[in-house]
């Protein structure tokens, strides 16, 4: 069966971490940064497990500040 | 195989709309807008409109939309945005003119304006945000406010026999005869948001091809108005919101 993989680009500047895109994900891929902020303060997403992204892109769907970028590849 | 190898532009599936201005928008964390706004940019981006059209700022939280989408864009006073696109779209006819307008301009003070349009059949599209709260403001009880909701101008919980009842503006809409097509979406789930983007592709079809006005409601959050977190906020939206506020076409006219 083929396989399907993702990468998420997160233009952490942008970032305001609201969350939505961490609860959108639906194999837990996304995090927010516990400790470290960006330049306006906020503890913004990263990819905790970027080996589990299978590219939906259910979070560029739900965030409200347009942060993703994400790639999906078939794997035969 | 490596992140990067997967980072090309052949496997790309979503980007930030072409449209969209490098400003750091200033909503709050969370807040629907973004989400509607990118909807509005991807569209008028894929159905070629980016040069004919016009849309109209509202007074609210999303009165700065004109930096943040790069199209057209006249801002109107508060609650007056559905008298300016009649002018506009009466005058270039060859435009698609929609107005963008939360529920304190929409319902409250422009509830007259957004009537008559309506009722006029005007070739536009009004795209209605309620989030049943003044936002920009602080959190003041709008027409729209729920029932025994707290804000800060009705602290104990909005009471009917006080306040009198949290109005259906779409409702009303949609018993006009110049409304073709009246539509109440959520952009709180992925689904929902892509429910929420044929739904207002729907309605640029409907002003391009002049069969009247057509209105998209979009049920949403207000996390600080409300005092929660984002995530909460859409719980308590699908929770509480949709009870009075139910989603789906209320009226969809084809001719």
């Amino acid at each position: 069966m083929a396989k399907v993989i993702g990468a998420v680009v997160i233009d952490t500047a942008r970032c305001k971490g609201c969350e939505l895109c961490v609860v959108a994900c639906p194999t837990d891929v996304l995090a927010l940064q516990p400790k470290e902020v960006n330049d306006r303060g906020y503890h913004f997403a990263y990819t905790a497990n970027p080996d589990a992204c299978i590219g939906c892109a259910s979070c560029a769907t739900v965030c409200p500040d347009a942060c993703f970028t994400v790639y999906r590849q078939v794997i035969k | 195989m490596n992140t990067q190898d997967i980072i090309k532009p052949e496997n790309l599936v979503a980007s930030r709309p072409r449209l969209f201005t490098d400003a750091i928008t200033h909503y709050c964390p969370g807040c629907s807008h973004g989400v509607v706004h990118r909807l509005v940019a991807e569209l008028i981006d894929e159905m070629g409109l980016t040069d004919r059209t016009v849309g109209i700022a509202p007074v609210g939280c999303a009165v700065f939309a004109y930096n943040y989408i790069d199209v057209d864009w006249v801002e109107a006073a508060h609650g007056r945005a559905p008298a300016v696109a009649t002018a506009i779209s009466r005058l270039n006819p060859e435009n698609f003119v929609f107005t963008y307008q939360g529920d304190g301009d929409l319902s409250a003070i422009g509830c007259a304006e957004t009537i008559h349009a309506a009722n006029r059949g005007e070739n536009i599209v009004i795209i209605f945000i309620n989030n049943a709260i003044y936002g920009m403001t602080g959190g003041q009880m709008a027409p729209t406010t729920l029932l025994g909701m707290k804000t800060a101008t009705c602290p104990y919980g909005r009471r009917e026999d006080l306040n009198g009842y949290p109005l259906p503006i779409s409702n009303l809409l949609a018993q006009l005869d110049g409304t073709c097509y009246v539509t109440r979406q959520a952009v709180h789930t992925p689904a929902a948001v892509r429910t929420a983007k044929k739904a207002l592709k729907h309605a640029i079809e409907n002003a391009l091809a002049k069969r009247g006005t057509s209105v998209v409601e979009f049920v949403s959050t207000c996390n600080s108005g409300w005092k929660m977190t984002p995530a909460q906020a859409n719980d308590w939206m699908a929770e509480h919101m949709f009870a009075k506020y139910p989603l789906g076409d209320l009226k969809n006219r084809q001719d």
